[in-house]
């Protein structure tokens, strides 16, 4: 038998095969891949020295202990009023929310039939994708007009309130909180339930005390999740929540989130260099390491509190 | 001897209990449909508005102070410029990166860097790649209020799912592709050009199709880099000349008619959203189809 050449394998061991110019390629493709670490690169220094220009007008302390945000009227930038709004949307829709999410989900994992199931998952799944816009023109049109100010009096309720945007936003964080938990129930070992059925529990009970209790941390990152995109979203809370700054977590008054606050400045005219531009990225900065933290809070969640199962 | 029949029927607590589980099926289940009910009376609703007002002259006119004569022709020709330039910037940029990722990058920390990054990018809020267009493309690199600085915009902001959607497709190819070609002699950029996309590729367009609708339907981003609402003129001429020119979108002017109270502005909107979501659904039956279509049973 012949022996290949001395030199020839040498060298096939050495390097792996490439026609010359691959190298090229697989640098492209490297680029793109940097781009995505450019882009978290770039939004980081753009909202840092934006903010920095930021804090040159406006002092720590007014930005973080004042309460009044009234910029383009008073001059005064104290924070909580925008924070005040975001929470008081969180709170109202995640109250909607968490239960009809949690309900579908322990439907669709507990007692639905296959068929029940791949029908309404679709659907459910639907309401994700529904642009913001669409949903914001509801909650002004029908929620706040149609159905909220007959149902609880028009004195009662105005037309820019938070609750009708909190309505709405329940239903667009529906199918994160459905999703995730009925993934989450899933993944619960079928032993435990049949140990459940088998010392006489019934379906209810199985499903409320044996595979929620064990889904839990996959229910609390999808809470977490639900949150995030609550507290990010734009569209609802600026066209039907409103304009006005508050400081009250009353579902029933007119407010301004901090995104609200971005998109009426974006609106507007204001040049760069001003404060008003400027305020733009703080307000961002601080929704984005809210936003941040909620996400990696998921991420956590579900890494250190997930049920290991043998 | 008789006796009673011993009977399977509970009593008491045992029986209190299988009747709460049993009503409650009918509960979940509502709650269920609650979130569907509520799309159905939205479709109707809409449906209702804004069918009235639709018709050749409202997509045929520009946007105007009197609803009678307002329309959305402008929008519709920003629409589709700006998705065409957002796919085409985002199809190699997300294709690329995902290749990079599952097929050439060095398991180790760079890797894992990278996806960490990718999986919290996809968690940003749309306002704030807003403001990241505005400060980088609108201001830094001057492109001004145009349909290529909202192209980039929009092209940063699906990067993520498109790539996490373009690495699962990937995945998805089963490794005795990849080794036989390996093995016939293949190197591995011709393995995963000839072998490894065309198998990914009903997957990468349904992950991509589906980022473009939400790319179509995206508000808060375009408003803060300067999409404009009063827009006259078509967008119309070589991609070269079109890239620097103003623009409006169909949800920006939705939002416009949205926030005038008079009930004919409402209608227009209400005919706006059905024109975006007859796109929006279109696109998302093709990504099924194709995704049908394409599967490849191996």
């Amino acid at each position: 038998m012949t022996q290949p050449p001395e030199g020839l394998a040498a060298q096939l061991r050495k390097k792996p095969f490439a026609r010359p110019g691959e190298k090229l390629i697989v640098g492209a493709l490297g680029l793109c891949a940097a781009i995505s670490v450019l882009t978290t690169v770039a939004i980081v220094i753009t909202l840092f020295s934006e903010t920095l220009s930021f804090f040159d007008e406006v002092s720590l302390r007014d930005f973080f202990l004042k309460t009044d945000w009234a910029p383009q009227l008073q001059g005064t930038f104290g924070v909580w009023e925008l924070v005040a709004g975001t929470v008081n949307v969180v709170i109202w829709s995640m109250l909607i929310s968490l239960p009809l999410g949690l309900a579908a989900a322990i439907y669709l994992s507990e007692y639905a039939h296959p068929r029940t199931r791949k029908a309404l998952k679709p659907l459910l799944e639907a309401l994700a994708g529904v642009p913001t816009i669409v949903y914001a023109f509801f909650a002004l049109t029908f929620v706040t007009e149609d159905f909220l100010r007959p149902a609880l009096g028009e004195d009662r309720v105005p037309y820019l309130n938070s609750l009708s945007a909190s309505i709405v936003l329940a239903i667009m964080v529906l199918p994160t909180i459905a999703s995730v938990s009925e993934d989450a129930m899933s993944n619960v070992p079928r032993a435990l339930r049949e140990a459940a059925y088998g010392l006489g529990a019934t379906r209810l009970e199985v499903a409320t005390r044996v595979v929620l209790p064990a889904a839990i941390s996959g229910v609390l990152a999808s809470v977490l999740l639900a949150v995030a995109r609550v507290v990010g979203e734009t569209m609802i809370v600026a066209i039907a929540a409103g304009s006005n700054p508050a400081l009250t977590l009353n579902p029933l008054a007119t407010i301004q989130t901090m995104t609200g606050y971005m998109l009426q400045i974006g609106l507007g005219d204001a040049a760069r260099g001003t404060v008003d531009y400027s305020s733009i990225f703080a307000v961002g900065a601080l929704l984005f390491s809210m936003t941040f933290i909620l996400n990696v809070g998921a991420q956590l969640v579900v890494r250190r509190f997930r049920e290991v199962y043998e | 001897m008789t006796t009673a029949e011993p009977t399977l029927q509970a009593t008491g607590r045992v029986a209190r209990r299988q009747q709460l589980s049993r009503s409650s099926r009918y509960l979940l289940l509502g709650a269920t449909s609650f979130g569907i009910g509520v799309l159905v009376v939205l479709a109707w609703d809409v449906l209702q508005r804004g069918l009235p007002a639709l018709d050749w002259e409202f997509l045929n006119s520009y946007p105007s102070r009197f609803a009678d004569r307002a329309g959305l022709r402008s929008s519709i020709l920003g629409s589709a410029w700006m998705v065409l330039f957002t796919v085409v910037l985002a199809i190699p940029l997300a294709v690329g990166t995902a290749i990079w990722m599952e097929e050439f990058a060095p398991r180790g920390r760079l890797l894992a860097l990278v996806q960490l990054n990718i999986a919290n990018l996809a968690g940003v809020p749309s306002i704030i790649y807003g403001i990241l267009g505005l400060a980088v493309f609108v201001r830094f690199f001057d492109m001004g209020f145009t349909i290529g600085a909202g192209a980039l915009t929009l092209t940063l902001m699906i990067l993520p799912m498109t790539v996490i959607a373009s690495s699962e497709a990937i995945r998805q190819v089963p490794s005795s592709t990849r080794d036989a070609s390996l093995a016939l002699g293949a190197t591995r950029w011709q393995t995963v050009w000839h072998h490894v996309l065309p198998g990914a590729l009903p997957g990468i367009m349904t992950g991509m199709i589906l980022a473009v609708s939400r790319a179509a339907g995206e508000t808060a981003a375009l408003i803060m880099i300067g999409a404009a609402s009063f827009i006259a003129f078509d967008n119309t001429g070589l991609p070269h000349d079109v890239w620097g020119q103003q623009f409006t979108t169909v949800p920006i002017q939705v939002y416009n008619w949205t926030q005038r109270p008079q009930e004919e502005f409402r209608a227009l909107a209400a005919a706006a959203i059905i024109v975006m979501m007859v796109a929006i659904v279109g696109l998302n039956l093709i990504a099924v189809l194709i995704r049908e279509r394409f599967r490849r049973y191996d």
